[in-house]
């Protein structure tokens, strides 16, 4: 509890960057602890946020402050082309909602077949409306990603939303503080993206509840944005709504110039204030964890939990070694979904499907590393590989320096932006029994579609697999 | 919101670790733009898996309270799954462990998560069989069991007072904050004048 302190005050004493990102946005205490936070920028999208216009529609309810809001379809959207009508009638119908309940609202909502569409956490930090010391909120797990430059940012549900919408503000309870260090240096072909997998595999997919994770050390520093991003958003698949990174030149470096980004003397004023936002050496986190980045394998998934991962060269574990009880049956189950038998190495197993996209990894790095992969070889036999970039902005500069052709020649797929095979809402979804290694966070049941397994893998892994027609590590091309 | 005070009525059990909202709501119905109508969706894919088949046995005998595995609800953020759930007929989930999104948007919806370690209520509820009776009483933060058994849970004050009131969030806050949420906004354009673009000149 933090009753003594003034609504909207600063930290007295050391204090973690999530302790000021907290502190500079509380406009009320509760009685229980209970935080009233003031939220300055809300993403939507058009799958969680329909009801939430419903409700302020019911309440009467006006929006408190329309110009935080930023809308964008990305969902429900086709990739295999823009412009015309959206073939499939529901996503059509949900798509079109966002744009009139956006023109009634008077909110900000980037077309569909324009030049700024994308994945929302695509998009967002693109235009710079993601900046360091804000909060954002939206209804959208993977929100975690704007934690990358340094704001408070987390998922929330269409209630919550609509909540935003009306008071700007929502009642939160603080988390715990966990700090993650990566000594050292990743090796070589050794990403963000494995870094992340092998947090999960090691603290597993609850390890984080009730924790807002700072991500710190030597590999971290090291990431671009981008890798940061990368890094961030899958804090959601370890079980925590928040995930940070201290802002730095990189974060400044990135953001300057961006549409929505400050300019002038205001720019000069926000660099200052966000350089005494990292970590206090003296602060003390609630729990911390280290991890030897130099140790760290790409990782591959091969259950139906982001915490079923191992690293490349490792053999789909058997339930038989774990005692009775429920961990033996989920690993026996998640095995019988993905049809896998204990002890076959994961470089033997063989994938028809290839998904190089998302939120996740779909941006120029992501696509860059996955182009130098594709351009060693031709998709193999039987395989079909897609790559989806996470925004139009991306597919132009991915155009701009030829990584469609690469792509191209080497029989992937270039399509335009958008989810994709990351959630299968819209028509790219997988058939029962389909195998893919996808650059995407989630390797759930029925996640691309139903009966369809999923392995997580970093861009330049599936690169790799799709040329291999299974999977393989990228260390030994 | 609706009000919830005591939940009576057979248990539904589920338990299988991290059931994400993915398999309690699948994605490609997010496409349906109401919050009414999900009910038959819950679970929609899980209709023929032997392990979820006692559940469904139980929701159809009219479980009102879900006891589930650790992690439930993990995930997206979709709100699609608690109005899924709820409509279903669950009004008590209880978990070891709660996807912390799932866990507040069932806060907003009326529908009470109570987070209970399997050694805490090791008779109640985690001893009953599917489609025992158990008894939830949310004012005086109990579960009562079959045999009488009680087992007491915890919830935070301010989510019991909203659960049992029935309070509507937007209404409350409006109704209690608004001067705090103009006088905040009033020192942030002079601490941090660049989050109000609106306002240069
Ligand atoms: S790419 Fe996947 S995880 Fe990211 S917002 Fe879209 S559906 Fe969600």
């Amino acid at each position: 509890m933090n009753q003594a302190s003034t609504p909207g005050s600063s930290v007295n004493g050391p204090a973690t960057l999530y302790d000021k990102l907290w502190a500079s946005h509380v406009v009320a205490h509760g009685e229980d602890g209970q935080t009233l936070l003031y939220i300055d920028r809300h993403l939507l999208h058009e799958v969680s946020t329909p009801q939430s216009f419903e409700t302020l529609r019911r309440t009467g309810s006006p929006i408190w402050r329309p110009e935080t809001h930023l809308a964008v379809a990305d969902h429900a959207v086709p990739t295999r082309a823009r412009g015309g009508a959206i073939a499939d009638p529901q996503a059509r119908a949900q798509v079109a909602l966002l744009a009139t309940n956006c023109a009634e609202f008077g909110l900000e909502h980037l077309a569909l077949d324009g030049d700024r569409q994308g994945i929302v956490h695509v998009i967002s930090p693109e235009q710079g409306f993601t900046l360091p010391g804000l909060t954002l909120v939206c209804g959208d797990s993977h929100t975690a990603t704007h934690g990358a430059f340094g704001a408070l940012a987390f998922g929330i549900g269409a209630s919550e939303c609509g909540v935003v919408m009306a008071v700007q503000s929502l009642w939160q309870t603080k988390a715990k503080t966990l700090r993650v260090t990566f000594k050292g240096a990743l090796p070589r072909h050794v990403t963000a993206k494995d870094m992340a997998l092998a947090l999960i595999a090691r603290i597993g997919s609850a390890g984080g509840v009730g924790y807002a994770i700072e991500y710190a050390g030597e590999a971290v520093r090291d990431l671009s944005m981008e890798g940061r991003m990368t890094l961030c958003n899958m804090t959601i698949e370890a079980g925590a709504r928040v995930g940070l990174v201290a802002p730095d030149e990189k974060t400044f470096a990135y953001l300057q110039g961006r549409p929505r980004a400050p300019t002038g003397a205001a720019w000069d004023a926000a660099v200052a204030h966000w350089r005494t936002l990292p970590t206090d050496p003296e602060a003390v986190f609630d729990r911390e964890i280290e991890i030897d980045a130099a140790t760290i394998a790409p990782q591959v998934s091969y259950g139906v939990s982001p915490d079923q991962t191992l690293p490349v060269d490792g053999k789909v574990p058997s339930p038989d070694d774990l005692p009775a009880g429920p961990a033996r049956d989920q690993l026996a189950s998640a095995l019988a979904y993905m049809g896998l038998k204990p002890g076959a190495k994961l470089t033997d197993i063989a994938i028809d499907t290839v998904f190089i996209g998302s939120c996740t990894n779909g941006r120029l790095e992501d696509l860059r590393a996955a182009a130098a992969i594709a351009a060693t070889g031709k998709v193999a036999e039987g395989v079909t590989a897609l790559v989806v970039p996470g925004s139009t902005a991306v597919k132009r500069q991915a155009e701009a320096e030829g990584l469609d052709k690469v792509f191209l020649g080497a029989g992937f797929q270039w399509r335009h932006a958008g989810c994709s095979l990351c959630v299968a809402m819209n028509d790219d979804r997988l058939p029962a029994g389909a195998r893919c290694a996808s650059t995407s966070n989630r390797n759930f049941e029925g996640r691309q579609g139903a009966g369809a397994r999923t392995h997580l893998v970093s861009p330049a892994m599936a690169a790799a697999a799709a040329l291999a027609g299974r999977l393989v590590d990228v260390r030994s091309l | 919101m609706d009000k919830i005070e005591i939940v009576e009525g057979p248990i539904a059990r589920l338990p299988a670790a991290n059931v994400d909202t993915d398999i309690i709501y699948p994605a490609r119905f997010l496409l349906i733009t109401t919050r009414d109508g999900l009910g038959k969706l819950a679970f929609h894919d899980k209709q023929d898996a032997p392990d979820y088949a006692p559940m469904f046995a139980a929701l159809a005998g009219g479980a009102p309270i879900l006891v589930a595995g650790p992690n439930f609800g993990c995930g997206s953020s979709r709100e699609q799954a608690v109005w899924a759930l709820k409509e279903a007929g669950f009004k008590v989930v209880i978990a070891p462990s709660f996807g912390e999104i799932f866990q507040s948007n069932c806060a907003k919806n009326g529908v009470l998560a109570i987070r209970m370690d399997a050694a805490e209520g090791l008779s109640t509820p985690y001893g009953l069989e599917n489609g025992q009776p158990l008894s939830v009483d949310l004012r005086a933060q109990t579960l009562t069991g079959p045999d009488g058994a009680v087992a007491p849970f915890v919830v935070s004050p301010a989510l019991r007072e909203a659960l049992l009131n029935g309070w509507d969030d937007i209404a409350r806050i409006k109704a209690l904050h608004r001067a705090d949420i103009e006088a905040f906004e009033a020192r942030r354009r002079v601490a941090e004048p660049w989050l109000f673009p609106g306002d240069r000149p």
